[in-house]
């Protein structure tokens, strides 16, 4: 295959670790050498200070946990839902799905939105990524992916590329053009390499760099034109699910989630790990940054989902009730923050109040798990793909005289 | 060789959790009402939270139009 020579620079097998993995080009003692990231990383730890032994930094470390814990817990002087009692609970919920969007064969993984807020991306088990117009709900392209299991799919921020990847290990891009007759196939740029499936990626702020996860335990951050590894994030001991990029204004910093219960957050110019909270139970299995920045959620294996601050460095609420007992696959907010809808293996959609740590409604409507639940960047409506093939678009329209009997919602404090 | 990587894994657990203890905090009092600010200045325009009239979202239902 004509792609293997061209990647060769890039991935291959390490100068001192002999695994197949991207290569970082660096230079030791005037010697161009290729190491892959991780052994780059480890080489700044080697040797040993004086009277360092294996057992001394082993209770250093269980040391410098109690600390970290101790520290944690000095600011921990009231819970969220006490500081929201003052405020006004939220009414009843009338929202109905106003789109179901059909055509894919197999289990819907993924979905993104478009910034037109009308177009969204979505990827399946068969391997189809289909490009839907979510008003009309007319397919606008649809491409086939070499292997199955597509987990990740996103909008390019201009809109004019997707990029999508899964049991490839592989991130691939693929331009959109108006022409309805090109074969988007053809035009494909592969991306990342990872050496386990890729489960999420994201463009950053424009259409030239991806962040991708995978399954091998790291994050990475791609050049999108020649391909080349820019920054690797290592410090996940499992596979890593989830990945979602800090909201513009507030800097350079991703979080992930994986299974290792741990959610990481990264800086993404020195790959350095600045916080890590783990405090599930289960495999964390997608995070979301709260709309200001300062916060994030994650949904868990473990029936839960909770938030986690980033300037108090601690969980700050849990959103769980006794009667649910399935993962939650899916999380994200709405544009205030205020609702934080999260999609379960029980076929549900539950709707939190994100301050008082209260369910305000639960949605029916899917045939099976809900995979992915995204909310449309203006707002206006969310979208759910599930394992029943479908995705389902859902507002909240207000009208006199229309009937919100039929199926959907109803109030649960 | 085993063992050298095993020392500098734990070594680099060291050094990473050293940077986390040593990160600013502030109290959950203060996090928390900053949170609650953010939802009630943005509550107005949350389309999930408030509802947009009907005629103007784009997702009622599609009507036809009559071609004359």
């Amino acid at each position: 295959m004509c792609d293997q020579t061209f990647l060769a620079i890039t991935f291959g097998p390490c100068d001192n670790c002999s695994q197949n993995k991207p290569l970082m080009n660096i230079y030791l003692k005037n010697e161009p050498i290729n190491y892959c990231s991780l052994c780059v990383e480890l080489m700044a730890c080697q040797g040993l200070a004086k009277g360092e032994t294996t057992n001394t930094l082993k209770a250093e470390s269980e040391s410098l946990k109690a600390k970290l814990e101790e520290e944690r817990a000095k600011l921990h002087d009231v819970e969220l839902h006490q500081v929201a009692e003052k405020i006004d609970a939220l009414g009843q919920f009338v929202m109905k799905t106003r789109r179901t969007l059909k055509g894919h064969g197999n289990k819907v993984l993924c979905m993104d939105w478009c910034r037109d807020k009308r177009r969204i991306v979505s990827s399946s088990q068969d391997g189809k990524v289909i490009v839907w117009d979510a008003y009309t709900t007319n397919k606008e392209h649809a491409v086939t992916m070499p292997c199955t299991w597509v987990m990740a799919c996103a909008y390019a921020p201009s809109g004019c590329a997707v990029a999508c990847g899964g049991l490839d290990n592989k991130c691939s891009v693929y331009p959109l053009s108006l022409d309805k007759n090109e074969n988007l196939a053809a035009k494909k740029k592969s991306v990342a390499m990872h050496t386990n499936y890729l489960s999420s990626c994201s463009f950053t702020n424009s259409d030239m760099q991806i962040l991708t996860s995978s399954g091998d335990g790291t994050c990475a951050l791609w050049d999108v034109e020649s391909g080349q590894l820019l920054q690797s994030f290592h410090g996940h001991s499992a596979d890593v699910l989830s990945l979602d990029l800090a909201p513009s204004e507030t800097g350079n910093t991703f979080v992930s989630g994986g299974c290792d219960k741990k959610a990481n957050v990264w800086d993404m110019r020195s790959g350095q790990n600045v916080q890590s909270f783990e405090t599930h139970e289960s495999d964390i299995n997608n995070v979301k940054y709260y709309p200001s920045g300062d916060a994030f959620a994650t949904g868990s294996d473990d029936a839960t989902c909770r938030l986690y601050d980033l300037r108090a460095d601690r969980e700050v609420a849990i959103y769980s009730k006794d009667s649910i007992i399935f993962g939650a696959s899916s999380v994200d907010f709405s544009l205030s923050g205020r609702l934080l809808f999260a999609g379960y293996n029980d076929y549900t959609i539950n709707v939190w109040d994100v301050l008082k740590g209260t369910r305000v409604a639960i949605l029916f409507g899917h045939e099976n798990r809900v995979s992915t639940v995204r909310v449309s960047p203006d707002g206006t409506a969310f979208c759910s793909g599930s394992w029943d093939n479908t995705l389902r678009v859902s507002a909240y329209l207000r009208s006199s005289g229309e009937s919100e009997l039929r199926n959907i919602l109803y109030n649960t404090v | 060789m085993s063992s050298n990587s095993n020392l500098s894994t734990m070594k680099r657990t060291v050094e990473q959790l050293k940077l986390e203890a040593s990160v600013d905090r502030i109290k959950v009092s203060q996090a928390a009402a900053d949170l609650q600010q953010y939802c009630l200045q943005n509550a107005s325009k949350d389309a999930l939270l408030v509802g947009v009239p009907a005629a103007s979202n784009p997702f009622r239902e599609p009507r036809s139009c009559a071609l004359l």
